[in-house]
């Protein structure tokens, strides 16, 4: 399709922005529905956009990736978390470790950072979708800077579900995907992390009165 | 109908093991269903040993398994080295699963005898495994899961404490060991990546890597055989475990370390250093000594066989080194005589040692005492163990005509040829290692003699001995089987010779000549200058005993009396005069003072209630397993300064590793 030849690329540099963007997003909201959603939403740009790498190099490997995320990501993990919080009754993550215009401008620094440590390997790949590399390795970054900045289980645990969201961009966008296996392996231990972290949410509740993980302190060996 | 090829047959029977073991989880509270498995698992034994029997002298095959990780298959191999050990561990295995049958009790607070028979059998199918396997990759997987059904068999009465410690300080030493073997194996690939034992073999390793993976399979087989100074583990785990979990420990799951060190020095590096033997020799001697002089001072009786095993295996391993020093020195004959006399040795170990540890279940089972202090006379409640452990201690104490003479003898053979060494130190120090053999074997004797005595002889020490039973069927057939062995395996020397001989022509190529071309007569290397036949010796013994014994029915007057034995013309002897376990093996105690950490205290002469009370403990505890156990908590502590509970400085630690790395890869 001349279309998809003509601004295949630029849409998938399209979608890595807005992932981007939804990172950044995520980073300073507080609520947490809002951030289920965001989740939701980063899902399905990653969907879309593993659709477009399926259609402009012609792998069909990845329609199977994708189904794979639209399954996982947009449906099944977003409504497992809906059911974890109405379960447990927990809508606001009260406060953030660092006040978030400072997290805003550590994760700015941070995506510089990715953009100069991505800038060897994509000038070495030969993929029509290079440019996206440093934007995956921002993005993981970011997520793993709302997992530290925050004290409530619940934004930690969607804070590594995102980070493993850039993950999988990085290897659909950047590099074409990954083996099938290896994806499928990924995909059922997030499942899998997700489940386990479940029973410890309610468990550290039972314990605590409480999901702050501040609480965790507590248990240190002295 | 063809028969399948060995291999194939050994693979199959050992999945029959692990189906087995499976089988009993369908049921594991049913005391019933694992009584009806271990007869079943014997019966696999037994072929297993046909097979290996049919493999000894089969050229070596090998297969790939449809098993393992993709790109990563599992290889199998089987040649006369693996046959042979096949043979012991079917053979021995077989006579203590038919005994196990007899033991099995279901004890609340212990396994479920499901788990127990499980556990048991898969032990057994990891065994075979690590014989048959034929790349790192398999044979570690073996390796551990051998370590790990056997942790979980020490274990089987974990409502204690010290045995809950023994199978602790025995799985930490097990892994010890597995890493060593782990790093050996990647020394041996030689940078290729590639971990068969195929492309092991085909490389030509340089000297110093070569030595590398030596040292690292010696330290590592070393601490699964129970070597110094990895050997602490072995007397605790042994009278921890069940007793045919001790029997097949100390029969078979020791040999498995010296295979490993057969295949990997003269397998799969191909060539030897003569120092490799020194160094050998050196821990193998110095394990002997060690073992035969804390067993004599032993009041456990289960406790006294694990140290006499090490006291074994470091036998063995010096007749390896011995091997390794004439095979450095390119005389293959002298070398194949040390490696037969070693394997020789590993079988007639696995069947005495078997047979005594079998023994002493059987005195367990039926007095629930285990200390030497409380036993005695048992002769008379149990004829048929008694007599069956008497085979095994003569056999054990290296008594022609039995097995242990035959292997013992050989071994001093070989080392009375050192002297033909072109090293000059080397020759005038070989001849003091034959007599530490020597002294090795006279102080097994004397260990012998203070075990069956304290434990079958003289009166009992116990007024409840005397409701002790004699074993049931099941264990008398597997006491009589492993004794049978130990008889079968000292009259036909002969036969166990030419049983060895492949392996002694693939490993070190060169057979070992029985010399005299008879099958009567084993004399190696010179007729004229030393032979042995135990028939003749059985013949001449059996001769003499019958003149005694006839001279006193006929020509004396024929009359029976019985007296107090020993009683040395005391008026009244009781059970508490009689020679105790402590006591025979105080001169020991004083000779060797330097070797023990005594503590006790002696009662004041005036104390109406004296109590007396000594431990000879193992140095060894206090000069290496106590300070590196120190560090290892100091260097933890070290560590505990990062735990601050806060999940965020975790993900903090995280993050500043994750960006270091990808700053550094940049």
């Amino acid at each position: 399709m001349p279309f998809l030849a003509h601004y295949g690329t630029q849409l998938i540099n399209l979608c890595a922005a807005v992932l981007l963007l939804l990172a950044f997003t995520m980073l300073t909201q507080r609520r947490i529905l809002s951030l289920i959603h965001l989740y939701t939403a980063q899902g399905l740009v990653l969907f879309a956009s593993t659709v477009l790498v399926a259609l402009v190099t012609g792998q069909a490997e990845l329609y199977k990736s994708a189904a794979l995320t639209l399954a996982l990501k947009v449906l099944a993990l977003p409504w497992l978390l809906h059911f974890l919080i109405r379960r447990l009754n927990v809508k606001w993550d009260v406060e953030t470790l660092i006040n978030i215009p400072t997290t805003m401008l550590i994760g700015i620094v941070l995506v510089i950072l990715a953009f100069n440590l991505a800038a060897p390997i994509s000038r070495l790949a030969g993929t029509v979708t290079r440019a996206t590399l440093g934007i995956a390795m921002a993005s993981i970054l970011l997520s793993f800077l709302m997992m530290i900045t925050r004290s409530k289980a619940v934004p930690q645990v969607i804070g590594f579900l995102s980070m493993e969201n850039g993950l999988f961009f990085a290897a659909t966008a950047a590099v074409y995907g990954m083996p099938f296996v290896f994806e499928f392996g990924i995909a059922f231990d997030v499942l899998v992390a997700v489940l386990i972290m479940g029973v410890f949410f309610f468990q550290i509740r039972e314990r605590f009165d409480s999901l702050d993980t501040r609480h965790l302190e507590r248990l240190k060996e002295h | 109908m063809r028969m399948p090829a060995p291999l194939d047959a050994a693979l199959l029977l050992a999945g029959g093991w692990l189906a087995l073991g499976l089988g009993a989880m369908a049921s594991p509270r049913s005391i019933a269903l694992a009584r009806a498995l271990f007869p079943a698992g014997a019966l696999v034994g037994l072929a297993l040993a046909a097979v290996g029997l049919a493999g000894l002298f089969d050229a070596p095959a090998v297969r790939l398994l449809p098993l393992g990780l993709p790109e990563l298959p599992f290889h199998a191999r089987l040649d006369c080295l693996s046959a042979f050990f096949l043979v012991l561990l079917g053979s021995v295995s077989a006579a203590v699963s038919v005994f196990a049958r007899g033991y099995l009790r279901d004890d609340p607070g212990s396994h479920p005898p499901g788990l127990q028979a499980l556990c048991y059998h898969v032990f057994l199918a990891s065994m075979a495994l690590v014989l048959l396997a034929d790349d790192a990759y398999f044979f570690m997987v073996a390796w551990e899961s051998m370590a790990l059904s056997s942790f979980f068999l020490v274990i089987t009465d974990h409502r204690h404490a010290e045995i809950r410690r023994a199978g602790y300080l025995y799985l930490l030493i097990a892994h010890l060991g597995a890493i060593s073997i782990l790093l050996c194996f990647g020394a041996l690939q030689g940078g290729s990546g590639d971990y068969t034992f195929d492309t092991m073999r085909e490389i030509h390793q340089p000297a110093a890597w070569a030595s590398v993976a030596f040292l690292l399979a010696l330290a590592g087989f070393g601490a699964k055989a129970g070597l110094l100074p990895l050997h602490v583990w072995l007397p605790e785990a042994h009278p921890a475990a069940p007793s045919p979990v001790s029997a097949l420990l100390s029969a078979v799951m020791l040999k498995t370390a010296v295979y490993g060190m057969l295949r990997v020095t003269l397998d799969l590096i191909g060539f030897s250093l003569w120092w490799w033997g020194v160094v050998a020799l050196a821990v193998g001697l110095a394990s002997a000594l060690f073992g035969i002089v804390f067993a004599a001072v032993q009041s456990d009786m289960k406790r006294l066989l694990a140290y006499s095993s090490i006291e074994n295996v470091g036998l063995i391993v010096a007749g390896f080194g011995l091997a390794l020093v004439f095979h450095g020195f390119g005389m293959a004959r002298l070398a194949a005589l040390a490696l037969t006399a070693t394997l020789y040795h590993c079988l007639n170990h696995a069947f005495f040692k078997g047979l005594l540890f079998l023994a002493t279940g059987s005195v367990l089972h039926a007095t629930s005492e285990r200390s030497l202090g409380r036993l005695g006379g048992l002769i008379h409640r149990m004829p048929w163990v008694a007599w069956c452990a008497l085979v095994g201690t003569i056999a054990i104490a290296g008594l022609p005509p039995l097995n242990g003479f035959a292997s013992e003898w050989l071994l001093l053979q070989a080392f009375l040829f050192t002297p033909g060494l072109p090293q000059a130190y080397l020759n005038m120090l070989v001849p003091l290692a034959a007599a530490a053999v020597a002294l090795t074997a006279a102080l097994s004797g004397y260990v012998m003699v203070k075990f069956y005595g304290v434990v079958f002889l003289g009166q009992a020490r116990e007024a409840k001995l005397a409701q002790a039973h004699d074993a049931d069927l099941w264990q008398r057939a597997g006491l009589a089987w492993l004794a049978a062995g130990c008889v079968a395996l000292g009259l036909a020397p002969t036969i166990v010779i030419g049983l060895v001989d492949p392996i002694a022509r693939m490993l070190v190529a060169s057979g070992m000549d029985t010399g005299s071309g008879s099958w009567l007569f084993v004399a190696p290397i010179d007729p004229a200058r030393a032979s042995y036949s135990p028939v003749i010796f059985l013949l001449g013994v059996a001769a003499l005993v019958a003149i005694a014994w006839g001279s006193v029915r006929f020509f004396y007057h024929g009359r029976m009396r019985r007296a107090a034995a020993w009683d040395c013309g005391f008026p009244f002897i009781g059970p508490r005069m009689q020679d105790s376990a402590e006591g025979f093996g105080q001169p020991v105690k004083v000779v060797f003072r330097p070797m023990f950490r005594i503590r006790g205290e002696a009662p004041a002469p005036l104390d109406t209630r004296p109590r007396y009370h000594e431990s000879a403990d193992d140095r060894l505890w206090g000069w290496l397993y106590v300070p590196v156990a120190r560090a290892v908590d100091r260097a933890t502590g070290l560590v505990t300064v990062l735990q601050r509970g806060r999940i965020s400085v975790y993900l903090l630690y995280s993050f500043a590793t994750l960006l270091l790395l990808l700053l550094i890869v940049r």
